[in-house]
């Protein structure tokens, strides 16, 4: 059902630290073998030992140079690592413009799912998705996206510990994030408020449930981290300084 | 956004259909409609072929064709099934249209009413194909105020002309048809004007900057490195680039062609009646090159915001 | 805490079944050891996750790790062994039978063996079984055997082992959860690849600040909190300003470096004789200090003494200086004050003043104190540890310069003045370090290779004066690639990018055998690719090949495969049995010591052998000793996994140290039977833990050497005294200057008078010095992709899709000047060759620097691509332009003292290709053509449908 429900009980989403993303991949190689066998599987991989090998994807990242930003500090540009997955929009239109149902948006954790038994495969979806979430499997012939990994954070034959999106479970530097951004206690949140973290494209009203935390103004000038000059010492001659009762 | 042919074909195609059910609906509706046989036959044939070839064209490119029936059920958000509703639903008036047209003793429904329902119906189905359109906050081109009257008006305006030549063809050629297709051209140039000057001189509200959610006032983003080195689903479906110098190329292809000599033909048709065939026929030709020059560039000019990731400036 | 499976009703089943079975084994996707959990369905890898009790990864995966399953099952992989036919490189090749194809190496090597066995030249690559591989050298006779580490990042090794008796690489570690100002020099991945992203992860969790010293800002340097984007190759400069800074405000730790460092130790000053510059020592050979109190020259070792650091002394009627003073001296020249080197080094004098106070605040400003009791080498209890929380990494940016040496030395140097070497907050040695400097032992070879003997020691060691070199009757040397001569004195890990080189040239001889494992060296590990292909075919007037046999061991169909006569197909890392050693490059932390094991997780579905078993069974062929009992017969019958329980290096030393005897002993112990399984049950890994007062201050700390001792890390539980000042070298120098028994000819003499100096210096980069700075005006280097290993990432069909096209990244303005835009190819040329590259402009790199991501270029046909893949039409690889030779010299482009490969010395200059080049790389190498059994892989892949459907 396209309709989107009114609220969802909860609103589970990532918050992607893009201070602390070192542009590893481990995050888009991750998802790509769970995924691969899991509910949206296969995620088929096209002219694969060839030119323009084209495979199906539920998270990329980017690399940017940014200029004009305090995150640049001193320095002229600051490269920018940009992971960029399904945001699990609040008001997707990836789901509205559906025409079979297909697409939709769970009414208990806010995850917005494709059901491949029901897609026609026209890529609407895809054409309505700012952020270029959704990725087309040719070879099948049905939308494909991040399922938010909803076969791995409830999944019974999983340890506790590893019910969390295979993208979080492995990303070195912690820069991953999961929970409920519905609830403004839980540790996302906090995080969110924390550290200033915000939407992508707000002005196109799809109330991304993903949030983004900025990369932090560096501290590369004397102004950024006030520390006193070191003074020469000169008072008794050469290395005078040295001159104390040392013991080994 | 890539200008797959049977998208372009589908919506050329069925808009100049339904164009043709609008006119010869209002033919009816004010009692004018030549009744002949085989100009109703023919007329019904290709207005309804075109519209079935289309329809049949935009499932060429669905992962599914055989689900297509799916496509029905979410008439309550979706776009892309109230128009597949109207383009069914819209087989009903006209079909009834064109059998008490063609075989009024056999049929005897009232064609003023049919005719009527018909254009209605068609007109709603432009609407919705466009809307389809209209509706995607994504791309900029799209979602604006233009779109819509530009559908409506080109499928109108295609439709008359197929309309017009066909009359000619059949030698049922009416003094009335051939001023309002030149204000149909008129107005039709005048609203993709306005789409084409509007389209020049804004972009979308999103920004390379908007995309990765920075801000501030000078703050630049550049792309370094793509996620993949080679052109994925997303760069073949939405990063369609056409070159400027192309667009403008084509741009003027569909003006002369799509508009202008159509327009000069039908002025010279009014003062040489005796060469009407001989003039309406290519320029119905030109008129359909034109168009389809058009829709290409509708697709192939729109930025979808997703190329902001991919370097990008503006979409 | 995980979340419930609510009642949504859509049909989705949010518990699929995710493995039949979970297997544990270590990750070999790269050599950073991470610890695995193998999900199996249906006996295929449903999915490959992080161990999270592991203590490398501890739990998480690095985007190459996450792609195993592809490499596992790899178009590439060879099928069976396979013997040349056609030419060398001509892609011609026949499937023989393992039998067939090890008698045909025993028949060569039997015969090198029983006549001279230095012609055989072992040398292996990025394996992780060096212990068994040295070992089998050993046993053959051969002095020729090295593994990748001189092209790697021996400087790294040597300098750290010679100066704090551990190194940076991956056998050290900062102290991730103390430091408050963390400085990276020139890295972009490093073999601790995971550990150092956990650990930025933690510094970035905590607001410490990191500093990244490296002319590219990409990777890590990205979310630095602050970029240094120096030239390249002007670290020690660089560093040296900051000692100078330091010296100058009197901002050192002077305590530490008289309790742990020689700085007090004093140097004799009697220039022109055979002790100048060495160490004052007591007729015991114990270093003396002067001591303030008693006025007289003083055992430096002893507890119970108070040393000056500063002063001119009479000792036994020379004059003797403190170490200290002369390290002083040399860096409070103005030569070495931040605006003297700020326009070398590309950095303002402010920025490098500014973070010298940085430094210096930190280190002594915001001190940090552990409430940890220990007890330090002289007995002495102290009831808490203090920290200097600045920590330092450094790799291969530093390393693969001619002056990384020493570079790496300074840094060293700059970490004893802060007194933060394993102190909290500071770079914390990892076991089996620290060793004693230098440690043992001495290479081994000195009388040459004598026929069917074996060698008598381990081929590489560490040398502690000129008569440890190992050269023949006339001072040439007696390896092949000339490790441990003149050369290269201190050349711990051997120069592998010299063999083939050197082995055509016949000089110092030509070999009969170059045995190769897992090393690609007909490709991205040489340098001068052309030159080396050129060599690996070149022939003598008679027809035969200058190298006349050679064996390799590849599990996949990479670029070497089609020049090596003797193809022995390996199996994939979850096809065997493998040990990460104590030995070699163990999984130690710094807070234990650990060593893992692979178990195979699958079972080949090819006619594959795991190498370490193959070797095992050529030398019990060969009859080698150690590897056939009494009878002659094959002491390790059961292959490797026989030899990792039952081999014994000393007794009760073995590769494993974990769960040995009974299985409760650690360290030591007997061979037990059960030893594989307690691995596996306890997850392929075994972590003995250092007690908790000996977690700092190794080098002197009473409880870590007894440990250390105990465990067969050292000899003996002594202090370990840092050496500012480095003796060995001196040795060196003064041979040169004609003392000492064995000196250098004299075409050698300045060259190792200048650059064996006791102290850290600075110099240009040989290549830089050696070329018109004018004609190539740019530094061209190379960095890891995080997500590619050298070649082997190229035939992943997940990882190529990432990166199958390497671009040539331009400062924007720099090539804006020149009029390139972006996108443009252009042609990068050095003094050695020229290659083109499409460029990408960025601001992030140094202005006089290009680089570009390694290993991406491939040979057209080879690893199972297409031959019209991107990798081999718009790829490219740097090598083509590195030179293995100084420009116009014979000399090997190396650093001086240890044979360090010099891979980003290499300067270039980038120019617009002309407009009917701009389309492609235009590489003209010809084509490879698979071996039998080896097809391109499949066009569509749509692996992991199996389980989705198995599920259902
Ligand atoms: N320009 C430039 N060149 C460089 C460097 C640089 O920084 N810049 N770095 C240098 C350094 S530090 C290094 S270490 C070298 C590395 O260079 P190489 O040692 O050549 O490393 P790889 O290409 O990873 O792999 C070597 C071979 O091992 C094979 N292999 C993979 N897995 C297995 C296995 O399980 N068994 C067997 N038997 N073989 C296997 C691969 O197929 C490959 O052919 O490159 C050097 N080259
Ligand atoms: N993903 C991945 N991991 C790997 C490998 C791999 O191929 N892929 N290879 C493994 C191997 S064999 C090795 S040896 C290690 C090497 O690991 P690293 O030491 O990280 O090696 P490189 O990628 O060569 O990175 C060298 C860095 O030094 C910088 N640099 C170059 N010259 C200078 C200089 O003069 N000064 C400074 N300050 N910086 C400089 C370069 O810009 C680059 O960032 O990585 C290991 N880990
Ligand atoms: S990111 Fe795109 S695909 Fe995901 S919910 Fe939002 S609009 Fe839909
Ligand atoms: S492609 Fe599938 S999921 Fe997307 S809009 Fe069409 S039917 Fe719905
Ligand atoms: S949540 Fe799961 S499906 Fe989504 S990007 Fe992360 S790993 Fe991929
Ligand atoms: S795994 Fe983490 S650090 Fe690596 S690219 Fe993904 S988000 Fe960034
Ligand atoms: S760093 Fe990555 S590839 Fe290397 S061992 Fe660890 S997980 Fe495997
Ligand atoms: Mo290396």
């Amino acid at each position: 059902m396209t309709s989107l429900p009114a609220t969802t009980d909860k609103k589970l989403g990532l918050v992607i630290d893009l201070d602390t993303c070192v542009g590893c991949q481990a995050c888009v190689t991750n998802c790509k073998e769970w995924n691969t066998g899991g509910l949206m599987a296969p995620l088929t991989d096209l002219k694969s030992y060839g030119a323009e090998a084209d495979g199906v994807w539920f998270n990329r990242v980017h690399t940017y140079e940014v200029t004009g930003h305090e995150a640049c500090g001193a320095s002229a540009s600051r490269t920018m690592h940009f992971p960029r997955s399904c945001l699990h929009c609040e008001t997707p239109e990836c789901v509205t413009v559906c025409p079979t149902g297909a697409s939709y948006k769970r009414t208990t954790d806010g995850i917005v799912l494709v059901n491949e038994d029901l897609c026609i495969g026209c890529k609407l979806c895809s054409w309505a998705c700012p952020y270029g979430a959704r990725e087309f499997d040719v070879f099948e012939g049905v939308m494909k996206k991040c399922t938010l990994c909803v076969d791995r954070i409830y999944n019974e034959n999983l340890a506790e510990e590893d019910r969390v999106p295979a993208c979080v479970l492995t990303c070195p530097t912690s820069a991953r994030h999961f929970g409920d951004l519905g609830d403004p206690n839980s540790d996302v949140s906090k995080l969110v408020a924390s550290r200033g973290g915000v939407d992508l494209m707000p002005e196109l009203g799809y109330k991304p449930t993903n949030k983004y935390l900025p990369p932090r103004a560096r501290k590369d000038s004397a102004a950024a981290r006030p520390t006193p000059e070191l003074k020469p010492i000169t008072a008794d001659g050469f290395l005078g300084w040295v001159d104390k009762l040392l013991s080994r | 956004m890539n200008p797959a042919l049977s998208v372009i074909f589908f919506t050329t195609a069925s808009g100049a259909g339904y164009g043709m059910l609008v006119t010869l609906g209002l033919y009816a509706a004010v009692g004018r409609l030549p009744n002949d046989l085989w100009f109703a036959l023919t007329a019904m044939v290709v207005s309804l072929g075109l519209i079935t070839a289309g329809l049949l064209s935009s499932t060429f490119h669905l992962g599914h064709p055989e689900r297509a029936w799916r496509a029905f059920s979410q008439w309550r958000t979706s776009w892309l099934s109230r128009e597949g509703i109207m383009a069914i639903a819209t087989y009903v008036p006209a079909l009834l249209f064109g059998l008490a047209w063609a075989f009024p003793t056999y049929v005897p429904l009232p064609q003023s009413l049919l005719g009527i329902l018909s254009a209605v119906f068609a007109l709603g189905t432009i609407y919705t194909t466009a809307m389809i359109y209209r509706s995607l906050k994504p791309i900029h081109q799209w979602h604006n105020k233009h779109v819509v009257p530009s559908y409506l008006m080109l499928g109108v305006m295609t439709g008359a002309m197929l309309v017009l030549a066909l009359t000619t063809l059949f030698g049922e050629r009416t003094a009335f048809l051939t001023p309002v297709c030149g204000i149909l051209f008129a107005a039709g140039l005048t609203v993709k004007w306005l789409y084409w000057s509007f389209i020049d001189t804004s972009a979308g509200a999103s920004t390379p900057t908007s995309a990765v959610g920075l801000s501030g006032p000078n703050v630049k983003v550049t792309s370094v490195e793509w996620p993949h080195t080679e052109a994925n689903y997303v760069l073949k479906e939405m990063g369609f680039q056409v070159a400027r110098k192309h667009a403008a190329r084509l741009r003027h292809v569909a003006i002369w062609a799509g508009f202008l000599l159509p327009a000069v033909a039908l002025e010279a048709s009014i003062l040489l009646p005796a060469m009407a065939p001989l003039l309406l026929m290519p320029a119905t030709v030109l008129m359909a090159i034109g168009i389809i020059a058009e829709r290409w560039l509708f697709f192939a000019q729109a930025k979808h915001t997703v190329t902001l990731y991919y370097g990008s400036s503006s979409a | 805490m995980a979340f419930t499976a609510p009642l949504e009703n859509d049909g989705v089943n949010t518990s699929p079944h995710v493995a039949d079975e979970v297997k544990t084994t270590t990750c070999y996707m790269c050599a950073c050891r991470c610890g695995i959990k193998v999900h199996l369905q249906n006996g295929q890898v449903r999915y490959i996750q992080g161990n999270r009790d592991h203590p490398v990864n501890k739990g998480i995966l690095c985007g190459k790790g996450a792609a195993g399953i592809m490499q596992h099952y790899s178009p590439a992989r060879l099928r069976k062994p396979l013997k040349r036919v056609g030419e060398r490189g001509a892609s011609e090749y026949a499937e023989i039978e393992w039998d067939e194809a090890l008698s045909i190496a025993t028949g060569w090597l039997s015969n090198i063996r029983a006549t001279d066995p230095k012609k055989l030249a072992f040398f292996t690559g990025r394996d992780q079984s060096q212990s068994l591989t040295g070992w089998w050298a050993n046993q053959f006779g051969t002095p020729n055997y090295a593994a990748h580490g001189g092209f790697c990042s021996v400087n790294m090794a040597t300098a750290g082992i010679y100066t704090i008796g551990g190194s940076f690489w991956e056998f050290g570690e900062p102290d991730w959860d103390h430091t408050k100002y963390f400085m990276m020099f020139g890295v972009a991945e490093d073999h601790d690849s995971n550990p150092i992203k956990i650990g930025l992860g933690k510094l970035k969790a905590r607001g410490a600040k990191f500093v990244s010293v490296n002319p590219a800002q990409t990777g890590y340097s990205a979310i630095a909190d602050e970029w240094v984007g120096l030239r390249p190759g002007t670290d020690g400069l660089f560093v040296m300003a900051i000692i100078h800074e330091l010296l100058q405000s009197g901002s050192v730790d002077l305590d530490y470096l008289v309790r742990y460092t020689n700085a007090p130790w004093l140097v004799i000053q009697a220039p022109g004789t055979a002790d100048d510059g060495m160490i004052a020592r007591d007729p015991q050979g114990n270093p003396l200090c002067w001591d303030q109190k008693t006025k007289t020259p003083i055992n430096a070792l002893l507890a119970e003494v108070a040393p000056v650091l500063r002063g001119n002394f009479d000792v036994n009627g020379k004059r003797a200086v403190p170490a200290f003073e002369l390290m002083a001296q040399r860096y409070l020249d103005n030569a070495y004050a931040p605006d003297a080197v700020a326009e070398r080094c590309g950095i303002p004098a402010a920025t490098i003043k500014r973070i010298a106070a940085e430094v210096a605040h930190v280190a002594f400003q915001q001190q940090i104190e552990l409430p940890i009791a220990w007890t330090d080498w002289a007995g002495r209890k102290h009831d808490k540890i203090i920290g200097r929380p600045v920590a330092m990494h450094a790799m291969r940016g530093i390393s693969a310069h001619t002056n990384g040496f020493h570079t790496c030395r300074a840094i060293h140097l700059l970490q004893m003045l802060l007194g933060s070497v394993d102190v909290p907050g500071g770079f914390r040695y990892k076991p089996p370090y620290p060793r004693p400097i230098p440690p043992g032992p001495k290479p081994a070879g000195k009388k040459g290779a004598t026929p069917n003997q074996p060698l008598g020691g381990m081929p590489l060691g560490f040398v502690t004066a000129p008569e440890d070199l190992l050269l023949d009757g006339q001072g040439k040397p007696i390896r092949i690639d000339k490790a441990y001569s003149w050369d290269h004195p201190i050349a711990s890990h051997g120069l592998m990018h010299m063999v083939i080189s050197n082995a055509v040239n016949g000089d110092p001889y030509p070999i009969d055998t170059l045995f190769m494992y897992m090393a690609n060296m007909a490709w991205n590990s040489s340098m001068n690719t052309r030159g080396t292909i050129d060599m690996l075919t070149a022939k003598n007037t008679d027809g035969s090949y200058k190298i006349p046999h050679i064996i390799y061991s590849d599990a996949y169909f990479s670029e070497t495969v089609a020049y090596a006569d003797l193809i022995l197909p390996d199996t994939t890392y979850l096809e065997r049995w493998d040990c990460i050693s104590l030995l070699d490059r163990p999984i130690s932390d710094a807070d234990a010591a650990g060593d893992a094991i692979r178990q195979p997780v699958i079972a080949p579905d090819r006619d594959v052998r795991a190498f370490q078993t193959v070797l095992l069974d050529l030398g019990a062929r060969l009859k080698l000793p150690g590897m056939v009992d009494e009878d002659g017969d094959p002491k390790f019958p059961g292959g490797y996994p026989d030899y990792i329980v039952n081999h014994e290096r000393a007794p009760g030393i073995g590769p494993l140290a974990g769960w040995r005897g009974d299985g409760t002993a650690q360290g030591h112990g007997a061979p037990n039977a059960a030893q594989l399984d307690n691995y596996i049950e306890n997850g392929c890994f075994w972590r003995g833990e250092i007690p908790h007062d000996a977690r700092y201050m190794k080098m002197a700390n009473a409880s870590y050497l007894a440990w250390s001792k105990q465990m067969g890390f050292i000899p003996k539980a002594e202090q370990i005294v840092l050496q500012i000042y480095s003796e060995p070298l001196q040795k060196f120098r003064n041979a040169a200057r004609g003392h000492g028994p064995v000196q250098p000819p004299d075409k050698d003499r300045a060259r190792i008078e200048t650059y064996f100096d006791p102290l850290p210096m600075w110099y240009a980069p040989f290549e830089e010095a050696a070329i018109d700075p004018q004609q190539f005006p740019l530094h061209a280097l190379t960095q890891r992709p995080m997500h590619h290993y050298h070649s082997w990432g190229s035939q992943n069909a997940w990882l190529r899709q990432i990166t199958s096209q390497n671009r040539l990244f331009m400062n924007r303005t720099t090539a804006t000047a020149q009029n390139i835009a972006d996108d443009d190819w252009v042609w990068i040329t050095s003094h050695a060759g020229r290659v083109k590259a499409q460029v990408r402009l960025v601001d992030g790199v140094n202005k006089d620097t290009v680089w570009t991501w390694n290993a991406i270029g491939k040979r057209k046909g080879s690893w199972a691509l297409n031959p019209n893949a991107p990798e081999s039409t718009r790829a490219f690889l740097l090598n083509h332009v590195i030179s293995e030779r100084l420009p116009n010299s014979q000399q090997s482009n190396s650093d001086p003292i240890t044979g360090q490969a010099a891979w980003f010395d290499v300067r270039v200059r980038v120019e617009r290709a002309a407009d009917h080049e701009q389309n492609d790389a235009g590489h003209n190498f010809g084509a490879l053509y698979p071996p039998p059994g080896v097809t391109t892989g499949p066009d569509v892949l749509q692996y992991g449908a199996q389980f989705s459907e198995a599920a259902e």
